[in-house]
């Protein structure tokens, strides 16, 4: 069983709208979508949720206004600011903490002289399991306000592992979130393979220089394709080169189209209508297989292996 | 002396997790008296960060003088360290085949991590 | 007065809008870049003789000579960042959230505070404009720490425009809360409407007033614009789609400086931004 995971660095230059096209082209894959903050491929791929689980991760303070002595003490010790005074549509609490504020480190619950202060398991977002016309797909939904950790990008990872082991599926395709931080580093590691879309832009070239540090740091091979390339060839170019540079593998460019919103409004991947763009994904499709095949990984049309008792 | 396994199920002949800090259980297993029952590992699994760490704490309340693993990542390791148990990484097969490898020899504590931080 | 520029996709034109916004506004404006994972402001304004500060966070260090080892500080840490194994405490500088509770909580007296740099502020001259960004170390955990101390630079007087990380995790929060006013950007597509939903209820959580400002009119549908007429939300600017704004933004030009008739354009943006603050 093996993982391919689409990042980007930067936000907004195209992975899911790749990673559902090859969800499509490869058909049987499981997929994760691990952009918990704003995940959108189930806009694509129209999913029947089959199961649904919260996600707790830390905890909150709330103060019990009924036991409150409205000493202070909990707004002095808090360095982040959440305690708040006086709020009338609070109820009776003469003070209280603000959730999208709180930390959780605790420090006001243990030093309130009367034990005012509850510690509850925070409810941080929501995932699920559901199915596709292309498999099955895991996906989640993050609070808002909450941080992202990578924890619960780790919880969608872990349970498209089990079900692909499950329903003998020999790949994993992941959509995953953008920046460098925790939640990325918390989808590329283990995979077999990272795609990196990014665009011919200054700020696509910066981030994917960053990106591709991770990946190195964490031993995935790279592969890098250039989305919207046409509109700026010189760039796109100059990407390509440094992408090499940095030991990452040319996989392909997409053109500038403006049927891939036309794709998306359909509720349709680009490679499920006629357009160019889709041309050049499938091309890019053909130059991964191959990438990944010198990973022992086989992107192929995996429908045949599935339901193999 | 009691070994702590990484399992992904609660008895011996459950296949080892391969990870330390997000183990789904730990096996504890008596040399002297041959017992051994499992743990589930909720902390380690449920913590947003410093799972390895969280496990450690586990492992060492245990009494666990050494920990039979698949890896083991750097705060983990280190952790492991301050509190004085051994770490054997490497190990896979069953909870039972991997105690066997490391009385008979096969496996030996790891004097560093051997992975990178990570997540899952 | 602080305007905050935001979005729940990525890649809608965030930085686009706020560096117009920064550069049309009279007077000398402050644009506070808190996207610190990947700052891009710069990229466009390219600031002149920059000046950096580190910033850092209070983590733990223990005298061993005063600790006893009790293990209190440990089983206090929610964060995993302190731990002790009945040994001295072992420290994982790099999980701790600086909450300081640790080092009220040792009966000895144990522990002081030292600052751990997670990252960079740095200042810088782009004419008009003075530039304030944050820049996170690569690897770091948590950023809202950073974003708290380039909101510190916000103007007492005059505009800050605080161009804030897309999304809506607690990063986000951070840069919008204690704005004035929030310009949600967006794009007319099916993925540009969800994640636009996802950011108003963010927002909306923080009582600030918005409007919502659709780029690259032409691409998709009406639903965007359907959305902020049903929930009564203004709706303050379209900017059509345009291949030669997109070539000029692969160039590192500002959107200013590619279409200058734009400049009036912003100019009634923040004018109506004004407006509706006041009405609010």
């Amino acid at each position: 069983m093996h993982e391919l995971v689409v990042i980007s660095g930067k936000g907004g230059t195209g992975k899911t709208s790749i990673v559902a096209s090859l969800a499509v082209l490869v058909d049987g894959a499981v997929l994760a979508d691990c952009d918990v903050e704003a995940a959108d491929l189930d806009l694509i791929l129209t999913p029947t949720v089959q199961r649904r689980e919260r996600f707790y991760s830390g905890h909150l303070a709330v103060i019990r206004g009924d036991s409150c002595l409205a000493c202070g003490d909990c707004m002095e010790y808090c360095r982040f600011a959440a305690v708040h005074t006086n709020g009338a549509d609070h109820g009776a609490a003469p003070y209280w903490i603000d959730p999208l504020a709180c930390e959780g480190c605790g420090t006001c619950v243990r030093f309130c002289p009367v034990e005012a202060i509850d510690f509850a398991d925070r409810y941080s977002g929501e995932w699920f399991v559901s199915d596709t016309r292309h498999g099955p797909l895991v996906h989640a939904r993050l609070r808002t306000g909450e941080g992202n950790s990578g924890k619960l990008v780790a919880t969608v990872r872990n349970e498209a592992k089990r079900i692909a082991a499950e329903q003998h599926r020999q790949v994993i395709i992941i959509d995953g979130p953008p920046g460098i931080g925790c939640p990325v580093i918390a989808s590329l590691t283990g995979t077999s393979l990272a795609l990196v879309v990014t665009e011919p832009t200054p700020s696509g070239q910066h981030d994917l220089e960053r990106i591709l540090d991770l990946t190195r740091h964490f031993d995935i091979p790279a592969a890098v394709c250039v989305n919207k390339w046409d509109l700026n060839p010189f760039m796109t170019e100059q990407i390509e080169r440094r992408a090499s540079e940095q030991s990452a593998t040319v996989a392909g460019r997409v053109r500038y189209d403006s049927e891939v919103t036309s794709a998306q409004m359909q509720g349709r991947a680009m490679v499920e209508i006629e357009c160019t763009a889709a041309d050049d994904i499938r091309v890019l499709w053909r130059n991964l297989a191959r990438i990944a095949s010198t990973q022992g990984v086989r992107l192929e049309r995996t429908s045949d292996a599935v339901g193999i008792a | 002396m009691k070994i702590a396994v990484t399992a992904q199920g609660v008895t011996p002949d459950s296949p080892v997790d391969p990870r330390f800090g997000r183990a789904a259980t730990f096996v504890l297993f008596d040399t002297e008296t041959s017992e051994s029952h499992a743990v589930h590992n909720d902390q380690g699994v449920n913590a947003s960060g410093g799972a390895g760490i969280q496990a450690a704490e586990t492992v060492s309340r245990l009494g666990a003088e050494l920990v039979i693993t698949g890896h083991c990542g750097p705060k983990a390791f280190r952790a492991l360290e301050a509190a004085g148990i051994k770490v054997v990484v490497g190990a896979a097969g069953t909870v039972t085949e991997a105690i066997s490898r490391f009385t008979g020899g096969a496996l030996q504590p790891a004097s560093a991590a051997d992975t990178d931080e990570h997540w899952s | 007065m602080r305007i905050a520029v935001a979005s729940g996709k990525g890649g809608t034109g965030k930085t686009t809008v706020a560096v117009a916004l920064a550069q049309v506004i009279a007077g000398r404006t402050r644009l506070l870049d808190c996207d610190v994972e990947a700052p891009n402001c710069h990229l466009f304004l390219r600031p002149n003789g920059v000046e950096t500060e580190t910033v850092g966070i209070p983590v733990p260090q223990v005298d061993a000579a005063k600790c006893t080892a009790c293990g209190d500080c440990g089983q206090f840490c929610e964060f995993n960042a302190i731990v002790s194994f009945k040994t001295e405490p072992l420290l994982f500088p790099e999980l701790c959230h600086g909450c300081g509770g640790c080092m009220k909580v040792c009966p000895e007296g144990a522990i002081r505070e030292v600052d751990r740099p997670i990252g960079v502020i740095e200042h810088g001259d782009c004419g008009g404009v003075e530039l304030v960004q944050g820049r996170l170390n690569v690897g770091e955990a948590l950023a809202p720490p950073l974003v708290r101390a380039v909101k510190a630079y916000a103007c007492a007087n005059g505009v800050t425009i605080v161009d804030s990380p897309a999304g809506t995790s607690c990063t986000m929060i951070e840069a919008v809360r204690e704005c004035d006013y929030v310009v949600m950007v967006t794009e007319p597509t099916p993925f540009g409407l969800r994640d636009l939903k996802l950011a108003v209820g963010a927002v909306r959580v923080l009582r600030i007033p918005f409007g919502v400002v659709v780029n690259r009119v032409g691409i998709g549908d009406g639903r965007v614009n359907e959305y902020c007429h049903s929930q009564n939300i203004p709706l303050l600017l379209e900017i059509a789609d345009d291949r030669h704004i997109a070539e000029a933004y692969s160039r590192g030009e500002t959107i200013i400086g590619a279409v200058p008739a734009m400049r009036s354009t912003f100019a009634q943006l923040f004018h109506r931004v004004e407006s509706e603050c006041h009405h609010a």
